[in-house]
């Protein structure tokens, strides 16, 4: 496996760490009054989808960037990739 | 038929004639008083004990594929009880003892081995650590032996003692662990369940569930709708999938784990061996491979095959443990998806949906419960309340910040 970092080009999977679910990067409201609710969801459940799955991706051994990618997990083929950083400016 | 040695013998005179097929192959009623979906080890043993100590047995097991065809076929078969934390100890001490006496009870070889499993230490901090794990195993009734160098060294004299990485510090033994044949445990369960008159369905994959007013009413599969008063999931790796179709979400990623196999060798590791620091584990077949494993790759997967970083890493592992093993080839290589739950360990218990109940979240560790959640399963479902030693493996643990964390490292499945 490859994953085109943004920064640094296509590198070995070995330099990236895998940091769970891309919505772990999206941290709720602490002051909400669903708070507790929410935040159960946000730590513990997954949507662990058998297709596209939408994940956090550290450039460890690399350049230190977040990304979020997509992946297709029944065939670990990445179909897309960007810094987490760029989230807000992506269309 | 009964098996015995007798039989062996007399088949063995007459050509073999005489083996029937092991379990029938019934069409799907049209209603089941419960309905098992999954054909491994823990759907096949639940339905064995809701016909054989609940009486329930007007029961089915829909599997989606063949019988055995997942983990519990692709296991490293590791079978042991030497867990840490309240909640597990307690299962894991059950399913042992429910191990020792299977092959007689089911009237099929499982060929448990008790060979006993190590746990290695590298420092005297976790030499200690593993002091305080064998009083918790002793405390249950479980066996365990605090192993100092020499006499880790008397025992298996081919580790490498002396890595100025990892030293050899001691370990903790338990014998009443060891090995079991995987196969024979989901044929062995699957017999024994026909014969008390369970419908064993296969090629019948559950596409949905009907539910009315709360209630679970039946399944729709691949074979039609069929009707069921109680509904067990025990799809292990699919769970995510199977539950969603109820309309639930669960504290579950599914990654894959790889096993690995050498080509036949003589007898040389007697026991089952656990590196602790690199995550590898090793035993020896009867056949005489090397069986040996590692940790998951790490992201979430529904691929049933690894890439080649863990492979890498788990031979460097290996050669950093027992060099002497470097010159073995490596036969095959295989990967199973697993259910890894957020604290690593399994849940057992009723859903949001009445009639509806859950068996999953094995992660590395559901073949050595498989008589154990079986047994439990089957008494959640009969009885609708959790049985005593599976009182902790609750579906709201993760809200009452009850987790059952082993490896203490927080709401990350891939490091469980
Ligand atoms: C490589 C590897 C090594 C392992 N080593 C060990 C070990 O040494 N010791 C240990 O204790 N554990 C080990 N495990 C874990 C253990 O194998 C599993 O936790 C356990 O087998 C899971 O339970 P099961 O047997 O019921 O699962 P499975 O055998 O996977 O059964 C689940 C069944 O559900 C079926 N299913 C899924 N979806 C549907 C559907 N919609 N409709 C109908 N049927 C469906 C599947 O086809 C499957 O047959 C290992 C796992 C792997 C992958
Ligand atoms: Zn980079």
């Amino acid at each position: 496996m490859k994953l085109d970092c943004p920064l640094c080009g296509a590198r070995d999977i070995r330099e990236f760490h895998y940091q769970g679910a891309a919505s772990l990067a999206d941290r709720p409201d602490p002051d909400a009054p669903e708070a507790q609710q929410v935040f159960l969801d946000y730590v513990y459940m997954r949507d662990n989808p058998a297709g596209e799955n939408r994940e956090l991706w550290f450039h460890a051994h690399g350049c230190g960037a977040w990304l979020v990618a997509t992946r297709n997990v029944t065939t670990h083929e990445f179909l897309s990739v960007r810094l987490a950083a760029a989230r807000e400016a992506a269309p | 038929m009964r098996y015995s040695g007798f039989q062996v013998f007399l088949n063995g005179l007459t050509g073999n004639r005489g083996w029937a097929p092991v379990w029938r192959d019934p069409a799907p009623k049209d209603h089941y008083d419960v309905i098992i979906i999954g054909g491994g080890g823990h759907g096949l043993a639940t339905a064995y004990y809701l016909a054989r100590e609940h009486g329930i047995t007007n029961v089915a097991v829909l599997e989606k594929g063949t019988i055995g065809g997942g983990n519990v076929g692709r296991n490293t078969t590791v079978v042991r009880a030497n867990y840490m934390l309240d909640g597990n100890v307690e299962f894991y001490s059950h399913s042992l003892k429910l191990w020792q006496n299977l092959s007689a009870e089911l009237n099929y070889n499982v060929m448990l081995s008790r060979r006993g499993c190590i746990l290695l230490a590298h420092s005297d901090g976790q030499l200690e650590a593993l002091a305080r794990r064998g009083n918790m195993n002793l405390m249950q009734g479980d066996g365990a032996e605090l192993w100092d160098a020499a006499t880790l060294r008397r025992h298996i004299p081919y580790l490498n003692f002396d890595d100025p990485r990892f030293p050899l510090k001691g370990g903790l033994m338990q014998w009443e662990a060891g090995t079991a044949r995987h196969d024979a445990v989901a044929w062995g369960y699957a017999r024994a369940a026909d014969r008390l008159g369970v419908d064993l369905i296969q090629n019948c994959e559950v596409t949905g569930f009907r539910i009315e007013r709360g209630r679970v009413t039946g399944v729709d599969t691949t074979r039609g709708h069929i009707g069921a008063g109680k509904v067990g999931m025990a799809v292990a790796g699919r769970s995510s999938q199977v539950a969603a179709m109820a309309g639930l979400r669960l504290p579950i990623e599914s990654h894959v784990l790889q096993a690995f196999v050498t080509e036949g060798l003589k007898p040389v590791i007697d026991t089952v061996i656990s590196f602790g620091m690199g995550h590898f584990y090793i035993s020896q077949s009867d056949k005489g491979g090397l069986v040996f494993g590692g940790d998951i790759d790490g992201y979430n997967s529904y691929a049933q095959r690894g890439n080649l970083p863990i492979v890498e890493h788990v031979a460097e592992a290996g050669m950093a443990l027992m060099p002497m093993i470097g010159r073995a080839r490596m036969l095959r290589s295989w990967g199973g998806i697993m259910d890894m739950t957020m604290d690593g360990s399994p849940i057992i218990d009723r859903t949001p949906v009445e009639g509806l109940f859950f068996n999953g979240g094995w992660c590395y560790g559901g073949f050595k419960a498989v008589p154990g959640g079986g047994h439990v399963f089957a008494h959640l479902i009969a009885t609708g309340n959790p049985h005593p030693v599976a009182t902790k493996f609750r579906l709201d643990r993760f809200a009452r910040g009850a987790v059952i964390d082993e490896e203490a490292t927080g709401a990350t499945p891939n490091l469980h």
